[in-house]
């Protein structure tokens, strides 16, 4: 290594600089060494599981506020769940980074509508927007709906609407979304297990 | 809560009072990664930057997948893949964590001329206390492994703190505890040698005759330790130093300059107090930024 | 999975193939990384590139994409020639000793009974031969030239080292190390365990390759035990629950297959189902259909389904064929579709053949996107340049994109990939308006019945009639879904002999799959979740930590279907006298008059060993099947096709049949066969995948994950890139017959140059996460370049191999 003059100089002028400063006056008292005040100490936790991979790893979801009437809670740090015997408390990238996700921008946070041929959303309301839709759900199952094939034999299926459903959602909403879909004789339907 | 009292620090950057030492049975802690167990997933460098609240820049692919490109001032620790032919034709993939080693005989705390700036803990863990940094980078020249990093937007030396906070308050470390394929291990150093050497045990019954534990004399041992397949070429572990010393440069400032600091000190004063004045404190250090070779 | 994650720990070898374990599932992972640790186990890894997963296993062979069917046929052809395998397991819990019809055959790459003309087979010469009692007849000595286990043996034995190599690009000497590890479980103190995921069923011969190594795994003795099983590690967080929940066009909740269009008597339906047992003595536990089904039809419709009204038989759709999501998208393309649904689904992005999916969008009249994100589904009207070049004023689709809650804000249920259900809760409520999934469904449903309920309509009453119990009829709580689904005793059910007896209290939740009856007296909305929320209470909500056994099992933590059982097929874990084959493992073990052990018997817990009720309980003969009947759609025993887009122009195993290149079961639209590019202007043979740092289409919303992994890239060995011209980082256009992309060159000595049928051949790999919406760089849909075939059993579309082209730009 070398070491030529104005980096010697530097030395010396950098090291007393601050010191020089605080001798002025120009520094705010000298912080103590110490660590940052841990910023999980007080917060709500809530056990959870991890939505990406099927090792559906435990996770902790730490909230801001004690949960009184006066405080909108929020989360502001995910860690793994130690208890869960898959995990053990670990979280691969995807898993460590659940708050981004969560707090992501492109969170969709009102229900919207394009029309046809446009170009941009416009917000709508969620009346607005079941009512249009079971409209032309049933003006769909009511003029495509196959009650008999052409054997005459009883069928009952709607074909020409189609649904795709979440393997993200929670057995609850699974199985809600089929009996909900289902009772209409879809048949169109299909999940990310094969995707 | 998560404040170590003074008497938990013992070495201070550019402090002639002494530290205090009296407190003798904390146990020296250790963070030990087994790079025979690393599946380079990054879950590390997440947990890093959400636990710590950093925020690195969204960058690019550059043909590798090392990303971001670079430890930073937002990116503590950061995964470096080496692919690595063997002999008999096969192919190793060896992927490195990298960031600070917290060495007991820490570079960056010689080197540091702010005081209080740099510390280290009787524990072991050597942590940067920003609010007295000063921006200058000498603790990057200082350190043998090339890890801190200035900010462009504070000017100041950021560097992993082995969460410190964590510690504090009896938890591991967030790379730690991320960690799916336990590749990290946290504890005092001494069990932590213990399990390394056991590791290594294993490895060499596995046929990598050469495993070892990468625990560095020339810096007096570190509390970030590795487990290598191939500890007798740690260079292959992209920039693993095969002795790290620190640079002769540092001891040069501990030992003569101080003196002559003094003597420049009412000269450098007034020149500093007019940089500080008309330039702020967030100007960055052009040396740095063109990586000038000290 | 067969097993469960924590078991993986007890194995001695792990297998990787088909999937990418390391970087897909890095936490279920760590247990390979345990069982390295603390069993001194092997990991190996077969794949074409040297990935995450291959970077810490003991030994690493390549393969060239869509070939794991001659791979994995020429280990069971090592197997058995070296005479390894687990010889009392495969005579007692296998239907090695059964003899086949005299009539079903192979022929040069055809089974029995194919129609060329319809692409798909006869099935009926797929079967056992009867005796005069009724069962099938066997061969203890296995040396009837009919018996399954002689059939087998034929049919492997053209899957030499030789042939295994030249097929499959992995050296003969790799190949013969793999094999040899694998069948080093052939010994009873000895288990493999295999983690696969789409890598194989995402083929035109995907089933098959999963049946293949399944066969290996009763071959050597590894179904059923700790340590062992065939593993599919899924790749959503409740893709297992929402599978268990049939989301499926084809069946119902807890895999009840629909009626076809034939089935209109509803006892012919059900008789149908509960199949006999072909052998004596053996449960077909399918014989409970009816009591599965018309439980589930009293979850549905209540009051309104009675015995006399078939519980509402007529109402269910019946089947002409099934609608996945290949043939949604193709009769969309084709304009036969009116209205969409896309739930937390972005089909634009995760479908084959990117264009062809958006040109269907278009042609719909409605889109209803529910999703927490924007997703590019949502978005594909939109113009985002050369990422989606399309005109919004030409696309007439209306569409609506109502926000959902995610994970953090929703209470509820999530089944793991080794089947364990385990109950989470909200932290919060989602963003702006957004409403849970459930809620979204219920606002729906609301909005339709009280326009059939003002209006009628077509069978209206399938829709009016739907039982809706929840307190708030907008608002089904998490917890009275969960107790519907489990099941619940409908009016008080007296023992037949005593009246005044109660056996079930009218109203209480059953405790299992065993309380349903056919009778109308229970509702379930899924059998084999029946007891999850018991009469005890919740048990997806058990956070038990201990593990008495210490193999795992962590039997209260959760609840796994079937009955809590954690491993299937347990009673192969012991041998015919029910002794452990592995007493240091042991699943279940008989004590002289009953099951037990650590885990539920997967066994009538009193049926004696001398018995001989076979581990296969859900099979009508009770044994696992080396011959799988009717089955598959492609045939009874696994065989090699190539790829739909294969570099070879013909399949080395039938140089001189043409139908037997590819899968000739599996389903081609019209106009897709001509979509598929050739060897000559596509010469690489390419795959797409995950990396470790992205969660599909997800991650990219999320600016941690956008930071560690920002920018689409593609990977090829250093031999092509040295070929093409290209540079580390360069831009790189690779193309197929139906799309391109361009992005990042990263070259790697990872993947490398393969030799098939002695000549050359580069892989391209093309990882998927990128799209025009999120926080990451914006990039292309890699599935503009997929096919768009599937697999001939499961429809699953060949994302896996495909041909491309490339170069820099």
């Amino acid at each position: 290594m070398k070491m030529n003059r104005r980096q010697f100089f530097k030395i010396g002028a950098a090291g007393v600089s601050s010191s020089g400063l605080a001798m002025l006056g120009f520094s705010p008292r000298e912080a103590l060494a110490e660590a940052r005040a841990f910023k999980l100490a007080r917060t709500t936790e809530t056990r959870s599981t991890c939505p990406y991979c099927s090792v559906s790893c435990g996770v902790i979801m730490y909230s801001l506020g004690s949960g009184a009437k006066n405080v909108k809670g929020s989360i502001i740090h995910i860690e793994g769940d130690p208890d869960n015997p898959v995990n053990r408390g670990t979280l691969c990238p995807k898993g460590a980074g659940l708050l981004d996700m969560v707090k992501s921008p492109n969170r969709l946070k009102h229900p919207e509508y394009r029309a046809p041929g446009s170009d941009k959303w416009q917000r709508i309301t969620w009346d607005e927007a079941f009512e249009r839709i079971a409209r032309l759900m049933k003006d769909d199952r009511d003029q495509n709906f196959v009650q008999s094939n052409d054997k005459g034999q009883v069928v009952n299926r709607w074909l020409s609407t189609g649904f795709l459903a979440s393997s993200a959602s929670s057995n609850e909403s699974g199985y809600l979304t089929h009996k909900v879909i289902r009772t209409l004789g879809m048949v169109a339907m299909d999940t990310q297990a094969r995707i | 809560m998560a404040t170590l009292q003074s008497l938990d620090v013992v070495e201070r950057s550019a402090t002639t009072v002494p530290t205090p030492q009296a407190r003798d049975g904390v146990p020296k802690l250790a963070k030990l990664i087994d790079v025979a167990k690393c599946i380079g997933c990054k879950a590390c460098q997440v947990a890093c930057s959400q636990w710590n609240d950093l925020s690195e820049e969204v960058g690019q692919n550059v043909g590798v997948y090392d990303n971001p490109a670079d430890l930073s001032a937002n990116t503590w620790t950061l995964m470096r893949f080496a692919e690595q032919q063997r002999a008999d034709g096969g192919l190793e993939w060896l992927i490195r964590k990298d960031g600070c080693m917290h060495c007991e005989d820490p570079g960056c705390l010689k080197a540091c001329p702010a005081p209080g700036a740099i510390v280290k803990y009787a524990n072991g863990i050597v942590d940067f206390i920003s609010e007295n940094c000063i921006g200058c980078g000498y603790c990057i020249k200082g350190c043998p492994f090339d890890v801190p990093r200035l900010s462009e937007r504070d000017n100041k030396a950021y560097k992993c703190s082995l969460c410190s906070d964590r510690v504090a308050v009896g938890l591991e470390p967030a790379c730690v505890k991320t960690c799916p394929t336990s590749a990290i291990k946290f504890g005092t150093k001494d069990d932590m040698l213990e399990y390394g050497e056991k590791r290594v045990t294993q490895l060499k019954e596995r046929g990598f005759q050469n495993a070892g534990v990468y625990d560095p004399q020339g810096v007096g041992g570190t509390h970030v330790m590795y487990v290598l397949q191939h500890a007798d070429k740690p260079e292959n572990y992209v920039g693993l130093p095969a002795e790290p010393q620190i640079a002769s440069m540092v001891g040069f400032w501990k030992g003569l300059s101080k003196p002559w600091a003094a003597a420049l000190l009412g000269l450098s004063v007034l020149g500093a107090f007019l940089h500080y004045v008309t330039h702020g404190p967030n100007e960055v250090d052009e040396d740095h930024k063109n990586g000038e070779e000290v | 999975m067969t097993n469960h994650w924590v078991d993986i720990k007890n194995a001695d070898v792990v297998l990787v193939m088909g999937g990418n374990a390391a970087e897909c599932h890095p936490c279920g992972f760590k247990w390979v990384t345990e069982a390295i640790e603390h069993r001194n186990a092997k990991l190996v890894v077969v794949d074409p590139r040297f990935t995450r997963s291959a970077a810490v296993a003991d030994y690493y062979a390549p393969i060239r994409v869509g070939t794991d069917i001659a791979f994995l046929g020429g280990v069971i052809n090592y197997m058995l020639t070296n005479d390894k395998i687990h010889h009392e397991y495969v005579r007692n819990f296998t239907n090695a000793t059964y003899l086949v019809r005299e009539d079903f055959a192979f022929d040069d790459g055809i089974f029995s009974g194919y129609d060329a003309d319809k692409r798909s087979y006869d099935r009926s010469t797929w079967n056992y031969q009867f005796g005069s009692d009724g069962y099938v007849m066997v061969d203890e000595t296995m040396t009837d030239p009919r018996c399954v286990y002689q059939l087998l043996k034929g049919h492997f034995s053209r899957y030499t080292p030789e042939v295994v190599s030249g097929i499959t690009g992995t050296p003969k000497e790799q190949f013969l190390k793999v094999a040899e590890m694998i069948a080093s479980t052939a010994t009873a103190d000895r288990v493999m365990t295999i983690l696969y995921a789409l890598g194989w069923t995402q083929h035109s011969t995907g089933s098959q390759n999963i049946r293949t190594m399944a066969m290996i795994q009763l071959l050597l003795g590894n179904i059923g035990r700790a340590g062992g099983g065939v593993n599919a590690l899924r790749g959503h967080a409740n893709v297992q629950g929402i599978t268990d929940m049939n989301l499926l066009t084809a069946s119902l909740p807890g895999y009840m297959r629909l009626a076809n269009d034939a089935e209109q008597d509803f006892q012919g339906f059900l008789d149908k189902r509960s199949p006999k047992p072909l052998r004596p003595g053996q449960i077909s536990y399918w014989k409970n259909f009816p009591k599965f089904w018309n439980s589930l039809m009293k979850a549905w419709y209540g009051s309104v389904a009675t015995p006399e009204n078939s519980f509402c038989y007529e109402w269910m759709p019946k089947l002409d064929k099934g609608y996945d999501v290949l043939h949604m998208f193709e009769r969309m393309y084709q304009g036969q579709m009116n209205g969409f649904f896309c739930q937390g689904f972005n089909p634009l992005a995760a479908v084959s053949n990117a264009k062809k999916v958006g040109l269907g969008l278009a042609k719909l009249k409605y889109l209803v996107v529910i999703d927490p994100l924007a997703t590019e589904t949502s978005e594909f009207w939109r113009n985002a340049g050369p990422y989606n070049n399309v005109d919004p004023k030409s696309i007439q689709t209306e569409v609506f994109r109502l926000p959902s809650s995610c994970f953090a804000e929703e209470t509820g249920s999530f089944t793991n990939s080794g089947r364990v259900a385990n109950w989470h809760l909200a932290a919060g409520a989602p963003p702006g308006e957004a409403k849970t999934d459930s809620d979204i469904m219920a606002g729906l449903h609301m909005a339709l019945r009280r326009l059939y309920e003002k209006e009628g309509g077509v069978l209206a009453e399938a829709v009016t009639s739907v039982y809706w119990p929840y307190g708030d009829p907008t608002k089904p709580s998490p917890e009275e879904l969960a107790k519907e689904f489990s099941g619940y005793v409908v009016r008080d059910v007296t023992d037949a002999a005593d009246p005044t007896k109660v056996l079930l209290k009218g109203g209480q939740q059953v405790s299992g799959f065993g309380q349903l009856r056919d009778d109308g007296s229970t509702a379930c909305g899924n059998w084999l979740y029946a007891g999850h929320w018991s009469p005890e209470g919740n048990l997806m909500a058990r956070r038990d930590v201990s593990d008495p056994s210490g193999l795992g099992y962590y039997p209260n933590w959760g609840v796994a279907w079937p009955a809590n059982r954690r491993i299937l097929y347990n009673r192969a874990s012991a041998d015919t006298n029910g002794k452990p084959w592995d007493s240091s493992r042991t699943g279940i073990l008989w004590n002289g008059s009953r099951w037990t052990g650590p885990d539920v018997p997967d066994m009538a817990p009193t049926a004696a060993p001398e018995n001989g009720v076979g581990p296969f309980i859900m099979q009508p003969e009770g044994v696992g099947r080396l011959f799988a009947l009717s089955g598959m759609a492609d045939g009874p025993f696994p065989e090699h096709y190539e790829p739909f887009e294969s570099p070879l122009a013909a399949n080395p195993l039938h140089p001189d049949n043409p139908a037997a290149r590819n899968s000739p079961a599996a389903r081609v639209f019209k106009g897709d066969m001509e979509q598929f590019g050739k060897a000559d202007e596509f010469p690489y043979a390419a795959t797409t995948y995950r990396l470790t740092e992205h969660h599909h289409f997800w991650t990219k919303h999320s600016h941690a994950n956008a930071v560690v992994q920002p920018e689409q890239f593609i990977e090829i060995g250093e031999d092509l890139a040295q070929e093409k011209g290209i540079a580390n980082g360069d831009m790189v256009k690779v193309r197929s017959n139906r799309g391109e992309v361009t992005a990042k060159a990263v070259v790697t000595k990872r993947m490398r140059k393969l030799t098939v049928e002695g000549k050359p051949v580069h892989h391209v790999g093309i990882p998927i996460h990128w799209g025009f919406t999120g926080v990451a760089r914006n990039g292309y849909l890699a599935n503009a370049l997929t096919p768009f075939v599937g697999d001939a059993s499961a429809q699953t579309p060949e994302f896996k191999a495909f041909l491309v082209d490339l170069e820099r730009v």
